[in-house]
């Protein structure tokens, strides 16, 4: 038995990507869009749950969001977290991926000292995958982005496998490190009924800004974000095209003619 | 510009009730202000808690002429250069002859430099070239290391990295740690007159773009998809030099060890074909995957599919086109059966010539369709398959 401190990092997602943009104001339609945890953080959780059943140790969780992002570590709750961080402060609202991982890297930080910290591969509504990377650099930790495998854990070193898309890496990292992890790496399991009984009382720790120790330089909110989105608007979708329809003898026949005069057959 | 004060914001919408111009929306709670506001202070006026306020643009926080020129990540494994870096070499010169700056090119490796002289036939004006054992594999400390020191050398405007995995994981480390803006997985890109770089990039799975600048921000850096940029040509004459660089062999250190590195086994993929036929959820069974396979064989492509098959574990993974699978641009894609979830068409729409197959006239995917066959698969493509086939015979007794 490690003892492991292991922190997963858990985001709020909109329940739905079909959002849609009115064509002619460019603002996003978003009424009634129900929130869920984002699908990949469940990985996270999952092998950080693994973890801990194998090798002894406390699952964490963290969330940065408005106070109804509680939700989502409530959820991971149910599925084997012991404590939860919720991160929630007007000032860190309008955050860019910079900005929010100075603030969950801040969090963090003053939360103690983790062996290892774990994300999902990237979120559903941003698709960034840039939070993760980003915590590791601020706590000047070793990362590892696209784990497809958790392999082997001892005392000082994680051994995991990295989809490299074209390559895959077997490494061996150093305690206490960051991981990404895709979709690959285990099968997460459902809430469980007993522990949403279990831990329906079970406190979540809200962090906010005068919470967090001074630092030098601060990168809250839309202040600390140096990325500014311009404008949102509605993906094009137009072309010439020609339209077949008819009988399939006739139409085949179209297709034969149409492809082989493109040299395709 | 408009600014909103956090503190005070409660996100109440009303702001974007008033807008006259539809210049506002609120996403991911953050008040944003499009390029249809003209400052027309309605929405100060009705603001229940006084969060908006007009101010001065706060240009000027970085020394924009310090920060000159576009520096391409020159991205290889194993001394094969990713072919998504002459995409953003191609992008980067434009950009770079556009902004009057030059294009210069970072490659780090182990025994890499004639693969920098490779560059140079691209237009590049200058290859930074980190040449170190402890850089023959990807690791992300050393790798993060070197492309810090060559910012730090070369001070560059916009910093372009390839969105593969490699550049996803080592872009935001770089980001962070010369507390920049990093724009993901940009599929356009161009500069305005004052030198800001405008990314626009997919969000929420493709169903919408946005618009994003680092205006106050150097360099200003962005991943780019592969497969989206049309990759430079080889110019006959390279002008340009080889610059090999320095980097305190200390820096160098990793926490991460490489104990293997295994290329995945050459599948014939789905990335790099010139015809495609893709299937959705039109196909009914599992078995009837063979009939795409047999038009696809005949045509000397390659198969593909939309999420949903490949959940159901028709199909591996390899095989997913779309924003959580793989980006194609094939010269033919012939898409059976599929109704077109933004989603995927974020994955092919970039294709030269795309046929749907579909028997609903209304399904999405006609929209980016260059040839819309409005019918049944199972009707069309058997007998299609006979036609092409037919050819086959005939060819063999004109031979004959």
């Amino acid at each position: 038995m490690y003892c492991l401190n292991i922190l997963v990092c858990i985001k709020q997602v909109p329940e739905t990507r079909d959002v849609e943009v009115d064509e002619n104001t460019g603002v996003l339609k978003r009424e009634g869009v129900d929130s869920k945890m984002n699908p990949f953080d469940l990985y996270a959780l999952e092998a950080g749950v693994q973890l801990k059943e194998r090798y002894g140790g406390k699952v964490t969780v963290i969330s940065m969001g408005p106070p109804q992002a509680a939700a989502v570590l409530k959820e991971a709750y149910m599925m084997g977290a012991d404590a939860g961080i919720l991160m929630s402060d007007r000032k860190f609202a309008g955050a860019d991926t910079l900005a929010t991982a100075f603030t969950l890297a801040q969090g963090i930080g003053r939360s103690g000292s983790f062996d290892l910290i774990l994300c999902g591969k990237q979120t559903t509504d941003g698709d960034t995958a840039q939070v993760g990377p980003g915590i590791a650099e601020f706590l000047d930790l070793p990362h590892v982005s696209y784990v497809s495998s958790i392999l082997a854990l001892d005392a000082d070193y994680i051994t995991v496998e990295k989809d490299l898309t074209d390559g895959i890496q077997v490494c061996r990292v150093h305690l206490p490190c960051l991981l990404t992890l895709m979709e690959t790496a285990n099968q997460p399991r459902l809430p469980s009924y007993r522990l949403r009984l279990a831990t329906s009382g079970r406190p979540i720790e809200v962090v906010s800004y005068k919470d967090l120790p001074p630092v030098k330089t601060e990168y809250y909110g839309l202040d600390g974000s140096p990325t500014q989105v311009e404008r949102i608007f509605p993906p094009e979708s137009h072309r010439d095209r020609i339209v077949y329809h008819g009988e399939p003898d006739e139409i085949a026949n179209q297709l034969y003619v149409q492809l082989k005069e493109h040299r395709f057959i | 510009m408009l600014r909103v004060n956090y503190e005070k914001c409660n996100l109440c919408g009303r702001c974007m009730e008033v807008c006259p111009f539809g210049g506002i929306g609120i996403m991911a709670d953050q008040v944003i202000i499009n390029e249809k506001c003209r400052l027309c202070r309605q929405c100060i006026k009705h603001c229940p808690t006084g969060a908006l306020s007009l101010s001065k643009s706060t240009k000027g926080l970085v020394n924009d002429a310090e920060w000159q020129g576009v520096l391409v990540f020159a991205e290889q494994s194993g001394g094969v250069i990713h072919p998504v870096t002459y995409e953003l070499i191609g992008k980067g010169r434009e950009l770079a002859k556009k902004l009057g700056q030059p294009l210069n090119c970072v490659l780090i490796g182990y025994q890499v430099r004639g693969k920098a002289a490779e560059l140079l036939k691209y237009g590049v004006e200058k290859v930074y070239v980190y040449d170190y054992p402890e850089l023959e594999y990807y690791s992300i400390e050393p790798f993060a290391a070197a492309i810090a020191a060559a910012i730090e050398k070369t001070q560059p405007n916009i910093l372009l990295i390839g969105a593969t995995s490699i550049g996803r994981s080592l872009a935001p480390r770089l980001a962070v740690r010369f507390r920049t803006g990093l724009t993901a997985d940009c599929t356009v890109l161009d500069v305005k007159e004052n030198g800001d770089l405008i990314q626009i990039r997919p969000a929420f799975g493709g169903n919408i773009m946005a618009q994003i600048v680092t205006p106050h921000h150097r360099p200003q850096m962005a991943t780019v998809r592969y497969k989206v940029m049309e990759p430079a040509k080889a110019d006959s004459c390279s002008k340009g030099e080889v610059v090999s660089c320095f980097i305190n062999q200390s820096k160098l250190a990793s926490r991460v060890t490489v104990l293997q590195a295994t290329p995945k086994p050459e599948e014939a993929s789905i990335t790099d074909a010139e015809v495609i036929v893709a299937v959705g959820r039109g196909i009914r069974t599992e078995g009837d995957l063979n009939l795409a396979l047999e038009l696809a064989h005949l045509l000397g492509g390659q198969l593909g599919a939309t999420r949903p098959l490949i959940e159901c574990g028709w199909l591996p993974y390899t095989r997913q086109i779309g924003l959580s699978g793989r980006t194609v641009r094939p010269k033919l894609l012939i898409a059976c059966g599929i109704s077109g979830a933004v989603q995927f068409v974020a994955g092919m729409s970039n294709a030269e010539q795309i046929y749907a197959i579909n028997s609903d006239p209304n399904a999405p995917i006609f929209n980016v369709a260059t040839h819309a066959i409005i019918g049944d698969l199972y009707q069309v493509i058997p007998r299609l398959i006979q036609l092409i086939k037919g050819e086959g015979i005939r060819v063999l007794e004109e031979v004959n």
